[in-house]
């Protein structure tokens, strides 16, 4: 067994100055090679730069050094367990690195005669295979570059669905409060107006009738997550997106917290129509800073026509791929071209490490990981207690409430998570709106070992400890991280104090 | 007994650890805690028909190598495919870079970002910095999806702050592109075309003036356009423009701005483009991203849905700290806005945002000047050369052409489609086929990549087809 | 300008939480109040609440001046605690402190420029504050007494601790009206017990549950009111007469439409026009006598009454009229949704049938295209 003990770490700190401030006229970072055209081009002064643009001079070496510092001051989900809840923050593995860096994948031109790209088509095509085999739907696309452009293309199909069939009155989606916001905000961008659900203050789940009084004629769709942010599994669920089919609705689903769910239970079984998976979530794809994703959007055999082109098909007969852009009723295009290939190819590998009965053990772990971590916080943390306590049952992550040791210390979550992270540690608090006071979350997914998550929890009680004896020192954390505590909070919503850009900061706080 | 699986990627299917987890638990079996939380009418009690896992990392790595083996690349393959997405150098730094393990693991939104990924956000406000340079504007935003995601939420912005619900879009744009700015737009915005001038390329201005109208938010331009085009009237147009009181948006490709006018400095408002020139592999399209830029100017600034990451102070003296900007968005023009929602934002490209910094870096002032003439010479050297090709025109339009150009194959028998086909039998990936918009002509790309024997190759390579075809 | 100088805060404290004038308690002192009080039921008692302030206030900033009426009205408290005190009477050793002390205290305040009063008591004390200095000073209340109907108070007085400091340290920049409800005396001297809509007190908007937003949606009050009023707006159908109700949101319309009204009355609206203002119940049926109507309300006060605090020219006898429930359209910020802690709406007409046929989910608008689903329900289902 490994040793589980709370660090004394120190996060790199390398006060690493601005790019900017590297400058050193005349360095050279990177030499264009030189073509030898004696040919003159007249281009009009007009269109000219008269200036070369204002960039730091710095050679190579010190950039490869400036960067690799700054990657040093970055913890990612790799280097150390991450925990950052709803985001799935899983082992990215270093073979799906390798095998995705081949210049057959990275030098591949989209619009490539189809002949000359038969191998990407074909992983494509099977990882459409895979997913319709865990969703249950009939077909995939990747078009979508994240979670909340999936969630556009799916209020666009249900919008293309209701038009095409004459449903003009249908302009409305609901949703649910505990649902990603994205599911609030994009299907508003597409159109429609948006009901939202809360959940009920005993069961955190929403309320069979608050739906009942929801739906009307004028119901376009649902758009949910299931489990919601709190990661309380909606038993009721085929009742819910039962009703939405009685007004001629369609059901479309939000999977980013599937990961507890693999091949346990599927998304046509609870009665969805269309739904995608979070590829830089449940499947490995790393998370790269904030992107970039992947979004695949599966859907039932009656919607397949209105997917955004193109989409990939294969001819048995001869053994052929094909990107098809004949749909009939088709969204168009969310985005160009047809999906981020350097995402898809890791999902693919993944699953194919894992097989069926990896993914459920995948979803098995993950449930057994957040159990023992929640039994675990709630008996040996103080000042925490579960949120919806009817609902004790989660699925891969809880959100807790530290309400308790906010009313007795003052101290809030967001202190707790900077003195976490003098250990090395993220957390999460949840989604807005924060239904919950004070709520924290932590993921644990199948990659964290006991041990592991033994060291975020000695860690935690260590840190609630010293907020009840020692609060003060709590507030100003953190001192072991690669900066202090930030101040003046407000100067980022301030547009006359804000700083964007070096530019602006050299305006407005040197120059005078 | 069943075989327990145990797999490297899931630490606790370790028995050791597995029997010590489900004592604390008080479990016998995993299966007695799933059964509380899913209901078993919605258990899946099925196979999924899914290959057999391949565990061992040398049993996966020659599988699938096997499959993209079928694949023949621009590095096997010589490529002037072009259009919004191209074959360019990525620097060995900004490969190394890109492959760093802290950066490509990390995420946002977690509550202490400031301080655990510290180095990302600095990395991510430089991005911002760097580019606001090279456009010469104040504010850049975190990249999104693509140039057309940018594109169409520009529009939708100069929408919200002009309450005007029509926009010109030059009818040069790609295909991909419009079709993505279309999709977004539709239906609270109409779209409606500029013509472009017939020899020139350029954007016709006695027809921008006669479509300009009091409903018009925005003028959308790009530059150089798809066709490769570099307009030379980017003043005027601005001004005809703000004296429609209506926005102008201008579309760039990045890696043309140390060398031609960043549009800032001809009155654009909003500059948007594309990431992928500055470091990023094509990978089948994934390496794409959409810049948004503007002015600080709170009206436009309280209408941008994507991230931006701010400086802030920290307790110590002599230190920053960055965080992302919330600033108030109090738009009071909701009211009267045809667009009236605020769209929505999430995961996009930030590394790719990380990546194109280091580009940036890298090239410093003179070298993003000089990779904007040797492109530029490149692609002049390309049109010379082909057009001492008989029978073929090159370049559609008298313009200065920067990357794209059009080669006007409609005097030749043999059809866009037919010509490729031959080029690839020789290993080059001609044109694009753009039929649907000039009957037999295809758009060619030449990028810093090219030499000149490669372009030379080209040229024989065609001249060779065409001849064979005369017989 | 000057070097650092302390946040000056006004603190006052009505050792009598709010009942004390209504039940005639005036006359008594020492130890006999208190006894009398918790032999009442009534509990918790405001000193025991104003310590509570203090105490997380000193844990979250012990850096402040408290300025204090008297000894009496929190003097005692605060030099407990240990804040640097500054006391507008010299210990006069008063028997008992009345509403005049509360109104002359608040108006001492906001003429010694302190940044924010914060009051301990209940709606009458919050009366009193709103009486001397109205919005002209950010207020908030330490909740203490039975029933706080007014929407000046925050969940706790820890809670109220956090705004004062967020508030005085810049993290919350924006205020917003709160509704100051209390017992309507007129008609409580006929012994009819009814809470009126007084007026209105400046609070810190304090949106606790929706911090540092990373979406773009309207976080702030004002546009949320603006939003909402569209949305209403965009909807109307130009042959219903709406009955508009009190509130600050409510009357968002009628400024959208370019009228003004005040705040606290009702009025009635027809095709973008305005045919009524500060209506009592009678001219309200007379106008919608025989024509269709609806009724736009947002919830009065910290309860979340929906009917029967403020707004009672809103009668059973209004709401049959325009056919009940299926005719009423709530609309809410969703920070004063989410300040009532996943609590119900609630209704209370003193028709108990019409209570139970109101009550149901509502489609609540919160905003420009969007919608919440909120449930109401009979007070007198719950339990105090």
């Amino acid at each position: 067994m490994g040793i589980i003990k709370v660090r004394k770490y120190h996060q790199a700190k390398w006060n690493e100055p601005i790019i900017f401030q590297l400058n050193t006229p005349d360095e050279r970072g990177f030499i264009i090679p030189y073509f030898n055209y004696k040919k003159k081009i007249n281009v009009p002064n007009k269109i000219k730069r008269d200036k070369l643009p204002n960039l730091p001079e710095i050679s190579q070496p010190k950039i490869l050094g400036h960067y690799l510092r700054l990657s040093q001051e970055t913890i990612g989900g790799n280097i150390f367990i991450h925990g950052e809840a709803t985001c799935t923050m899983k082992y990215n593995p270093k073979i799906n690195e390798i095998i995705s860096r081949n210049s057959k994948i990275t030098e591949l031109h989209p619009l490539q005669p189809i002949e000359t790209i038969q191998g990407s088509l074909e992983i494509l095509y099977r990882l459409d295979l895979f997913l319709r085999e865990i969703s249950g739907f009939d077909k995939y696309i990747f078009q979508p570059g994240s979670g909340a452009q999936s969630i556009y293309t799916m209020a666009s199909i249900i919008y293309k669905y209701h038009k095409v069939n004459k449903n003009y009155q249908k302009n409305e989606i609901i949703t649910t409060l505990l649902s990603h916001p994205s599911n609030h905000a994009a299907p508003k961008t597409r159109g429609f107006k948006v009901i939202d659900i809360p959940p009920d203050p005993e069961t955190g789940l929403p309320d069979i009738e608050a739906f009942k009084n929801a739906i009307s004629k004028k119901t376009a769709g649902l758009i949910i997550c299931n489990p919601e942010d709190t990661e309380i599994f909606n038993t009721k669920i085929n009742e819910i997106t039962k009703m939405f089919h009685e007004v001629g609705a369609l059901c479309a689903y939000d999977q980013a917290n599937v990961n507890g769910l693999l091949g346990l239970v599927r998304a046509k079984d609870m009665g969805f129509d269309i739904g995608f998976f979070n590829l830089h979530k449940a499947f490995s794809s790393p998370h790269g800073s904030g992107g970039p994703g992947s979004g695949a959007i599966g859907v039932i055999k009656d919607l397949q026509e209105y997917l955004p082109i193109p989409t990939v098909e294969y001819d048995e007969k001869n053994n052929f791929y094909y990107l098809n852009y004949n749909l009939k009723y088709s969204v168009g295009k969310i985005r160009e071209f047809y999906g981020n290939f350097n995402v898809i190819i890791k999902a693919f590998a993944w699953i194919m490490s894992l097989g069926e009965i990896g993914l459920k053990e995948v979803s098995k772990t993950s449930i057994l990981n957040n159990a023992y971590l929640t039994k675990r916080i709630l008996s040996e943390v103080k000042g925490i207690d579960i949120s919806f306590p009817k609902s004790p049952y989660r699925v891969s992550q809880t959100r807790f409430t530290f309400k308790k040791l906010y009313e007795e210390t003052g101290i809030t979550v967001d202190d707790l998570s900077r003195r976490l992270a003098d250990f090395g540690f993220h957390t999460y608090h949840s989604h807005h709106p924060w239904i919950i006071p004070e709520p924290f979350s932590y993921e644990p997914v199948e990659t964290y070992s006991k041990d592991e998550i033994d060291e975020f929890i000695e860690t935690l009680k260590l840190v609630v400890k010293e907020a009840y004896e020692n609060p003060e020192f709590v507030k100003n954390s953190p001192y072991q991280s690669s900066i202090h505590k930030l101040k003046d909070l407000e100067m980022l919503n301030d547009y006359k104090k804000w700083i964007p850009t070096w530019r602006i900061y050299l305006n407005k706080y040197i120059k005078r | 007994m069943k075989k327990e699986f145990k797999h490297p990627y899931i630490p606790n299917t370790s028995s050791y650890t597995r029997k010590k987890m489900l004592e604390y638990l008080g479990l016998k079996d995993i299966e007695d805690l799933i059964n509380k939380i899913i209901p078993t009418n919605l258990r899946f009690k099925g196979k999924l028909n899914l290959p057999d896992p391949l565990i061992s990392e040398v049993d996966l790595k020659k599988y699938i190598n096997n499959i993209i083996y079928k694949n023949q690349s621009c590095e096997d393959l010589l490529c002037f495919l072009g259009g919004d997405i191209w074959q360019h150098y990525v620097p060995s730094i900004c490969d190394e870079i890109g492959m760093r393990d802290e950066f490509l693991t990390a995420y946002t939104g977690s509550p202490a970002q400031a301080y655990t990924d510290h180095g990302r956000f600095q990395a991510q406000f430089e991005y911002q910095s760097l580019m606001a340079e090279l456009l010469d504007m104040d504010v850049v935003t975190m990249p999104s999806w693509s140039w057309g995601n940018s594109a169409a939420t520009a529009l939708r912005i100069a929408s919200r702050i002009t309450k005007r619900k029509k926009v010109l879009v030059i009818n040069s744009i790609s295909p991909e592109r419009f079709n993505v700015i279309n999709q977004y737009l539709y239906p609270d915005l109409k779209i409606l075309k500029i013509k472009i001038d017939k020899n020139t390329g350029m954007v016709d201005l006695n027809y921008l003036k006669k479509v300009l109208t009091d409903e018009i938010a925005a003028i959308y331009i790009e530059n150089p356009s798809y066709y490769g085009v570099i307009e030379l009237n980017g003043k005027e147009i601005s001004e005809i423009s703000h004296s429609n009181n209506s926005l102008l948006i201008v579309g760039v490709d990045p890696i043309s701005l140390g060398y031609f006018k960043p549009p800032s400095q001809y009155g654009a408002d909003i500059v948007v483009g594309t990431l992928q020139p500055l470091g990023l592999h094509m990978n089948l399209g994934g390496g794409i991203a959409g810049f948004l830029a503007t002015k600080n100017d709170p009206n436009f600034i309280q209408e941008i849905p994507y991230r931006i990451t701010g400086m802030v102070d920290t307790l110590e003296y002599d230190e920053f700290g960055f965080e992302e900007a919330f600033y108030e968005r109090t738009s009071f023009m909701v009211r009267e806005s045809p667009d009236k929602s605020k769209e929505f934002f999430g995961t996009a490209a930030g590394l790719w945002a990380i990546i194109a910094g280091v580009y940036l870096s890298l090239m410093g002032p003179k070298g993003m000047y000089e990779i904007g003439e040797t492109i530029l010479k490149r692609t002049q050297y390309a049109i010379d050369k082909l057009s001492e090709i008989d029978g073929i025109s090159v370049p559609k339009f008298k313009s200065i052409h920067f990357k794209n150009f059009i080669i006007d194959f409609s005097k030749i028998k043999l059809n866009i489609d037919e010509i490729n086909h031959r080029l690839l039998k020789y290993g080059i990936i001609g044109g694009l086929n753009i039929s649907d918009r000039f009957k037999n002509n295809a758009l060619y790309s030449v990028t810093e990549i090219h030499s000149k024997e490669d372009i030379d190759f080209l040229e024989e390579t065609l001249k060779k087809i065409i001849n064979e075809n005369k017989r | 300008m000057k070097m650092i100088t302390k946040k000056k805060i006004g603190f006052i404290l009505n050792p009598i939480a709010g009942m004390g004038g209504k039940i005639g308690l005036k006359g008594t002192d020492g130890i006999e109040i208190y006894e009398l009080i918790s032999k009442l039921g009534l509990e918790p008692w405001s000193p025991v609440r104003g310590l509570r302030f203090l105490e997380f206030l000193k844990k979250l900033d012990n850096n402040l001046k408290i300025v204090v009426y008297s000894d009496q009205m929190g003097g005692n408290l605060v030099k407990n605690i240990g804040f640097e005190m500054i006391s507008i009477t010299k210990n006069e050793n008063k028997k008992y402190t009345s509403s005049m002390d509360t109104k002359i205290a608040a108006k001492k305040m906001l003429e010694m420029g302190v940044d924010i009063i914060i009051f301990v008591g209940g709606d009458g004390t919050a009366r009193d504050i709103q009486d001397s200095v109205g919005i002209n000073i950010p207020v908030i209340g330490v909740p203490a007494g039975v029933k706080m109907y007014s929407s000046v108070f925050a969940s706790s007085p820890e809670t109220a601790a956090k705004i004062t400091i967020n508030y005085l340290n810049g993290n919350i920049k924006k205020t917003i009206e709160a509704e100051v409800l209390d017992i309507d005396e007129n008609l409580f001297r006929n012994g009819i017990y009814r809470v009126k809509l007084y007026g209105f007190l400046k609070i810190p908007y304090d949106n606790v549950y929706y911090p540092g937003s990373k979406i773009p949606t309207s976080e702030n009050e004002e546009l949320n009111q603006i939003e909402i009023a569209q949305e209403i707006i965009n909807n109307l159908d130009n042959n219903i007469y709406y009955i508009i109700g009190p509130g600050s949101t409510t009357k968002r319309i009628i400024k959208n439409l370019n009228f003004e009204t005040s705040l606290l009355g009702i009025d009635i609206i027809k095709g973008r026009k305005l045919i009524g203002s500060n209506l009592n119940e009678y001219k309200i049926l007379e106008i919608i006598n025989k024509n269709k109507s609806k009724l736009i309300i947002t919830p009065i006060g910290g309860q979340g009454y929906i009917f029967g605090k403020g707004n009672l020219e809103i009668s059973a006898n209004v709401i049959k009229k325009i056919g009940g429930k299926k005719n009423i359209i709530i609309i809410s910020t969703r920070n004063k949704i989410y300040k009532l802690n996943q609590k119900p709406f609630l209704i209370d007409t003193n028709d108990k049938e019409l209570d139970e046929r109101l009550s149901g989910w509502y489609k609540v608008i919160v905003g420009l295209n969007e919608y919440m689903m909120y449930k109401a329900v009979p007070s007198f289902n719950l339990h105090s």
